[in-house]
């Protein structure tokens, strides 16, 4: 690692001297029952080395079969990605040594891609990228390795290494970009955009469980500079294997940073591999990758060449879901909400929860609200993906008929999904075993403002000139020590009626 | 039968079969004496003929019991159960070691039955044991075996042929009735050509390849080794046929091989047009070789068959371009040995802790024998980045023209005929320097493995010279496999009128040899 490539550039300036070309490979884990050439389950997890067999552990004499679910899937992808689909295809051998490999080569398609020249349209701040995409193609994926002992976790220096083929022969499709280029500094915004509106597809579509927390959905994030308005594509780094959203935005950022470091003194960008990672943010250098990597790629001699028929394509065509952007402008319209609500409501990947919860009754905005401020801050609290919670649509629902039968106002219904955090029951045994319920009996309200208005008189007597929105600093005596449980709306009203 | 005291081990499978339904001997018996015949002349690696690297007595003898049962109880699988059959080593098989003849496998015994010796066992055939063949079916002489050479039962001074010498000279030395191959450039043809036995190649795609070691994906076929062109009909219906677990097998059912064989018998092949390859004869060819050869033209034209000649061109570019592809497939499929996961295990010497990339150099180091480095180091180099058009595109493009060739021959005529191996057997180390020599052996078998089509090889008498056994190659078009098993017994009655009875009954009774 040369001395530069620790220094960043700060983002503004690199913008100023360079612009940047981005590429996304994106790998899909697909969902099959079983494996992409034997009968193996493709599950996830299981006790190590116990989904296998002589295919997928390539013992000698043992041949693949294609697995036509996972064709299909491929194919359905490529369509929802624009993309054409081969009328005729084969698989290659990609020929490197690595424990993990059975076979020491990996069947993947090569230079004949079951799906190629596609295009997928990504919105950033209300603009419109047009991500090309160049091929999706069909491949295997290989063992899992775990390298015990030494520092890195990587095979270099670890005591020994553990190799689970559960993982060997699942079906991937690898989704590959053309450069992207024109984004300026929506690059990191782009490239997150582009894989977060990918994943939704991938999600609509049924093919994978798209977790990239699982690595069912894995991304490697190619990034190059070039001369501010030169056109000339700059050597570029690949950084593997970014596990979310957020980290595909800041692994382009800090790549970006890290070039214009090196470019600026001079040197030049060393065309490689490189790890991010997570929790410091940073990428560092794995093993040098270059055009001259020779994976002795050859058609797969054991498999009959893929040729699905134009019927069976239009049939397929005719499965696919309604297309995430269109779908997004249909709900946004239904919803009422704001170009800058909607933007923030998909960000934060909560659109299918809201539409389930309007479904369930509650009001657009309101489920807008419990999801995207509340539960997303929980979520993010809780290290977890929104979705992975426990809290349903139906009891985002619940509580909101509660907040608008006045049972409960918002700053109790916060704790009625600490209740259902806790797993205390539903939202109406919560209000009742937490005694959340807002005190209606205007009595005990009308003796807190009683007490307040005595409590404060300077604040009374800006009330009684006409200076309303001092009302605030009343209301909040009020509620506390009604301890939360009044509604704030009603104990405003009280304290006007009194002052006036 | 009609000598009243048969010697079961010099009849033929179907006579077997025919026994076996009529009573008159036992699967135990008739399998008992093949395991004796092996016993008294298969030795070792130092004497004998050393077709065998195992032999599985109790399997073969509990699988007989189990026939017998069977017959006994009106219920026999199959016209073949209960026969005893042998198995090249480059086949899995359950229970049994499978070495393909390599270090790198010894003491591999797989989980699982290739797809044909599943049908083997499901019809019923006891299985002697595994045959020896050269190290990953490389080579046309078995003295590429990391277990020692076999020898050719009609002078041990001699190879058997090869890959498949193991099979062709446990038939040819009464050890089995039955046994199976496989051929990727000739090891199937050639070694039945020098050992005097029928050897048939099927149709590409016409027999399942699923727990065959593969060395060339694109060119390997299992095939039938026999004594008998019937024989050789009955094994492979047996074996041919569909099989889900190799997407490359044809799904089409398998010609009535066994009722062609029947109908050629009769010696009438009127109506039929043969065609002589031009370039396959002539220069490089021995002379008792092509004087056979030009014999059972004779007898063709006798039997009615029209006989003509047909040029192929591109057939003279088939063992470059099969040095090419071969070398390609074999040296991806072979990466795999790594000492990972089964196989031999060697730790380099002198290293303390290992690493993975270590334990992987020094077993292919120690496992790999020569010829089968040769062909890796040439395979890795052809396709690599730069040589991949030059050679592997150049080979692809090439292999279709040879396709082209054979196709516009079949527009002319009904079957290709041409000597199969150009000399009889050489003598052991002969030719082990020169591997050119060597591979100049496959030069009329090649063409057909590029193109995928079915070809036979039948004894066409002894040359004159040697008195060795001599070859003739009878090719088909694909999915056309029936008329291999047409002509080859056509031919195999008038040579038998011709030579007064079957040609192995010449070779010597070995009594003794493995000492």
């Amino acid at each position: 690692m040369s001395a530069t490539s620790e220094t960043l550039v700060p983002f503004e300036d690199v913008l100023a001297a360079y612009d940047p070309a981005l590429g996304l490979e994106v790998h899909v884990e697909l969902n099959t029952a079983t494996k992409m050439f034997c009968g193996c389950p493709a599950a996830f997890g299981g006790e190590p080395n116990t989904h296998v067999c002589p295919t997928c552990l390539g013992l000698p004499g043992a041949m693949p079969v294609v697995n036509g679910k996972a064709v299909e899937s491929a194919i359905r992808i490529g369509l929802a990605l624009n993309c054409d689909i081969a009328e005729w295809c084969r698989f290659a051998r990609k020929n490197y040594f690595y424990p993990d490999m059975p076979k020491n080569f990996q069947t993947s398609q090569y230079d004949e891609p079951i799906a190629f020249d596609g295009y997928m349209d990504v919105e950033v701040d209300g603009e419109t990228f047009r991500v090309e995409i160049e091929r999706a193609h069909m491949e295997e994926d290989t063992g899992k390795s775990t390298h015990v002992g030494g520092a890195t976790g990587r095979i270099h220096g670890a005591d020994y290494s553990l190799v689970d083929y559960n993982r060997a022969g699942i079906p991937l499709i690898e989704i590959v970009t053309r450069p992207i280029l024109g984004a300026g500094e929506k690059a990191p915004a782009v490239a997150r955009a582009y894989v977060q509106q990918l994943r939704d597809l991938i999600v609509a579509l049924g093919v994978s469980e798209a977790r990239m927390d699982q690595g069912n959905l894995r991304a490697d994030v190619n990034l190059s500079l070039s001369p501010k308005g030169s056109g000339v594509l700059g050597t570029r780094t690949e950084t593997k294997n970014v596990n979310s959203f957020r980290s595909v935005e800041r692994a382009v950022r800090f790549e970006m940073q890290r070039h214009a470091a090196i470019l600026d003194a001079g040197e030049a960008i060393f065309q490689e591999t490189r790890h991010w990672h997570e929790d410091t943010g940073i990428t560092t250098s794995g093993r040098p990758k270059s055009d001259a990597d020779d994976y002795r790629y050859f058609p797969e001699p054991d498999l009959v060449p893929v040729a699905p028929s134009r019927e069976w394509v239009e049939e397929l065509r005719g499965t696919l879901p309604e297309n995430p952007v269109e779908r997004r402008a249909r709900l946004q319209e239904a919803w009422g909400f704001t170009d800058l609500e909607m933007r923030d409501v998909v960000a934060a990947g909560v659109v299918e929860a809201i539409e389930e919860t309007v479904a369930e009754g509650a009001a657009p905005q309101a489920a807008r609200k419990w999801w995207l401020s509340e539960l997303s801050r929980r979520a993010n609290d809780a290290g977890v993906e929104i979705t992975e919670l426990g809290v349903t649509p139906a009891q985002v629902a619940a509580v909101q008929r509660l907040v608008d039968d006045k049972v409960v106002n918002d700053k109790l219904a916060r704790q009625v999904f600490d209740g259902l955090l806790a797993g205390e029951g539903t939202p109406a045994e919560i209000v009742e075993k937490r005694g959340l319920a807002v005190v209606s009996d205007d009595g005990a309200l009308s003796t807190a403002v009683d007490n307040a208005i005595a409590a404060n008189p300077d604040v009374a007597d800006k009330i009684r000139d006409g200076k309303v929105a001092a009302a605030g600093a009343l209301i909040g005596a009020v509620m506390k020590e009604m301890r939360g449980q009044a509604d704030a709306a009603r104990v405003r009203e009280l304290i006007l009626e009194k002052l006036s | 039968m009609s000598d009243p005291t048969p010697d079961l081990t010099r009849t033929t499978a179907a006579d077997l079969a025919a026994a076996l339904a009529a009573g008159e001997t036992t699967s135990v018996a008739l399998t008992q004496a093949h395991l004796d015949r092996i016993a008294a002349v298969d030795g070792s690696a130092d004497a004998g003929v050393h077709a065998f690297l195992h032999v599985d007595t109790e399997g073969a003898l509990a699988a007989a019991v189990a026939s017998d049962e069977r017959r006994a109880a009106g219920a026999p699988l199959h016209a073949l159960d209960g026969v005893p059959v042998a198995v090249k080593d480059v086949l899995a098989t359950t229970g049994l070691p499978t070495t393909c003849g390599s270090k790198i496998l010894e003491g591999w015994i797989p989980p699982y039955d290739a797809t044909v010796v599943r049908r083997l066992k499901d019809a019923g055939l006891p299985i002697l044991g595994k045959t020896n063949m050269d190290e990953f079916a490389m080579g046309s002489s078995t003295e590429h075996s990391a277990y020692g050479p076999t020898r050719n039962p009609w002078d041990l001074e001699r190879i058997p042929g090869g890959s498949g010498g193991g099979s062709a000279a446990a038939v040819a030395a009464f050890e089995a009735p039955l046994a199976l191959g496989t051929d990727t450039g000739g090891s199937i043809r050639q070694p039945g050509a020098v050992t005097g036995t029928v050897g048939v190649k099927p149709t590409y795609g016409g027999v399942s390849r699923y727990g065959l070691v593969a060395m060339a994906n694109s060119l390997d076929q299992v095939g039938p080794v026999t004594r008998t062109v019937l024989d050789a009909a009955l094994l492979h219906e047996l074996i041919g046929g569909h099989d889900p677990l190799d997407s490359t097998s044809v799904d089409q059912p398998v010609p009535g091989l066994v009722e062609a064989a029947r109908q050629g018998a009769t010696g009438d092949l009127s109506g039929l047009r043969v065609g002589v390859i031009t370039e396959l004869q002539g220069e490089g060819y021995q002379a008792g070789v092509l004087a056979r050869f030009h014999e059972s033209l004779e007898l063709l034209t006798a039997a009615g068959a029209e006989v003509v000649e047909v040029s192929c061109p591109s057939f003279v570019h088939a063992l470059a371009t099969y040095y090419l592809v071969m070398p390609c497939e074999a040296s991806s499929n072979l990466a795999k040995f790594d000492a990972m996961r089964y196989g031999l295990r060697v730790l380099p010497e002198g290293v303390d802790a290992p690493s993975a990339e270590q334990v992987m150099r020094a077993t292919r180091d120690a496992g790999f024998g020569d010829e089968v480095k040769r062909r890796i180091i040439l395979g890795t180099y052809a396709l690599s980045s730069g040589y991949y058009d030059a050679y592997y595109g150049t080979a692809q493009r090439v292999r279709t023209l040879i396709s082209r060739d054979f196709e516009a021959a079949f527009g002319q005529v009904d079957v290709l005929v041409s000597p199969t191996a150009p000399t009889t057997a050489f003598k052991l180390g002969e030719k082990l320097d020169d591997p050119l020599a060597m591979y100049l052996n496959d030069l009329a078998t090649i063409p057909a493995n590029l193109a995928g089509v079915p070809g036979i090889s039948l004894p066409s008498g002894l040359a004159d010279e040697d008195g060795l056994p001599a070859g003739f190659q009878v090719l088909a078009p694909a999915m056309a496999d029936d008329r291999l098993y047409r002509v080859g017994a056509a031919l195999e009655a008038a040579l038998h009128d011709r030579w007064g009875g079957p040609l192995l009954d010449k070779v010597p009774a070995l009594e003794g040899v493995a000492r």
